[in-house]
């Protein structure tokens, strides 16, 4: 993922280590790498997703686990209502 | 972290969902990542099978490059100049040459991950002149920002600014009629530079509906489902599903840049005519790091080319949604990911590409 520059990283990485005001340490499942964070502000521990090198957005991940869960009882209540 | 958004339960209900809601409808993509998500994992034939046709129209920077401006990059790598590029742009063709190809009879063209790469090869080599090329949506337009806005970058760099933005290409699409649009994904990470105000005109003036959403599977399948129920209901409104990296307002930091940096100039795209506004020029401001200024006497002759499409190649008619990958003669049969013919088979994000690597295959 991280040779592949040309691909929209679909693929977030984890901060683990704050260099300055300007550069954190981001983890993809193993392979480290620098990235610039003069557009967001992450702090460690927070999952980025990175963009030619950039962090661009910082990653909510209670968001991500309440998505499924939001989409599961939206589905459950489309299956009753078309029941019925 | 484990987003367990590949769910085959939900999946599963999503899809008979979207087929008791009984619509037959087109959707468009602009996104590679998109693409790749959707015949990595065969949920194009998925959605087809309960009524959703989906296609990846102009998503992929490389492709919508036109073969004029790789011209201008060739030339510059002809005068001795450092071609920076990301990866996939070297390979596609200008009037002859690609810049691989001149790369390997003596040019120096070289492969970066960001533009800062191009800053720290500037700083050790100071006798060249390195020019970076500035490919991508409003996703990597930030970056190129950063470089722009950057007063200590040496002076032997510039920028050729090939930057397009998504929301005035969608709106040529909705307008042209070409294709019978009946929704839209729009991409992830474009947005999350964006936010969701860009895409709202196209709901409100051409009642499309619209689902922003992320890679995951699920993210796609419900985004369909979303659409076919606004379909359904005659709707067509804006919807965020990719809540948990999209942002409203997106990254306003990202965009203040873009704005001091550059201003919407009317483009080409490859497969489009001139799109108005659906380019960023870099401003007057930075005009001192613009490469088409700086050596503008060495591209006079470059943008008055008329360069041709490859024979046979429907990469265009790929980008404006109007056929699939298989419905080109080429595809398959002499034109492949090692032997690529046009764009959309060289990038990694044109459809062609995906389909080609993906498609017998999927996971």
């Amino acid at each position: 993922m991280v040779g592949d520059p040309d691909m929209c990283l679909a693929i977030p990485g984890q901060v683990v280590e704050l260099i300055d005001d300007k550069k954190a340490m981001v983890d993809y499942g193993g392979t480290r790498r620098e990235a610039n964070t003069i557009y967001v502000k992450p702090k460690l521990g927070d999952w980025v997703v990175v963009h030619a090198g950039f962090a661009l957005q910082i990653m909510d991940e209670e968001d991500a686990k309440e998505t499924l869960k939001l989409w599961d009882e939206a589905l459950e209540a489309f299956d009753l209502h078309q029941r019925e | 972290m484990d987003f367990k958004l590949r769910d085959r339960n939900i999946a599963k209900k999503a899809l008979d969902a979207i087929r008791s809601i009984g619509q037959d409808i087109m959707v468009m993509h602009v996104c590679g990542t998109h693409q790749d998500t959707l015949v990595r994992y065969g949920i194009e034939p998925m959605l087809k099978d309960v009524g959703v046709s989906i296609r990846q129209g102009p998503g992929c920077p490389v492709c919508v490059t036109t073969g004029r401006e790789i011209e201008a990059a060739i030339e510059l790598a002809r005068n001795g100049k450092v071609i920076a590029s990301f990866g996939d742009m070297v390979k596609v063709p200008g009037r002859e040459e690609t810049l691989a190809s001149v790369r390997s009879s003596g040019g120096d063209v070289r492969i970066v991950y960001s533009p800062e790469d191009v800053v720290k090869m500037a700083r050790d080599e100071t006798d060249k002149e390195f020019v970076f090329l500035g490919i991508g949506f409003e996703t990597t337009a930030p970056t190129t920002s950063a470089l722009l806005l950057d007063d200590s970058i040496p002076e032997n760099v510039s920028i050729m600014s090939y930057h397009r933005t998504v929301p005035p290409a969608l709106e040529f699409i909705a307008n042209a009629g070409e294709i019978k649009l009946d929704g839209l994904i729009e991409p992830g990470h474009v947005s999350m530079v964006i936010g969701e105000e860009p895409y709202r005109f196209l709901s409100d003036d051409f009642n499309i509906p619209q689902v922003i959403a992320g890679f995951e599977p699920l993210d796609l399948i419900m985004g369909c489902l979303e659409i076919a129920k606004q379909k359904a209901e005659g709707r067509g409104e804006l919807i965020n599903i990719y809540e948990r990296v999209v942002k409203p307002e997106g990254n306003v930091a990202a965009l203040n840049a873009m704005k001091e940096t550059f201003v919407p100039i009317d483009i080409q795209w490859r497969g489009f005519p001139v799109i108005p506004g659906s380019g960023l020029g870099i401003s007057r401001e930075f005009q001192d790091k613009d490469s088409t200024r700086r050596f503008e006497d060495e591209l006079e002759e470059v943008w008055n080319l008329d360069i041709p499409e490859p024979a046979g190649c429907r990469c265009g008619e790929v980008l404006r949604g109007l056929i699939e990958p298989m419905d080109c003669p080429l595809f398959g049969k002499g034109c492949a990911p090692n032997t690529p013919i046009g764009p959309c088979m060289v990038s990694r994000e044109g459809s062609c590409n995906i389909l080609h690597r993906w498609g017998r295959d999927p996971v």
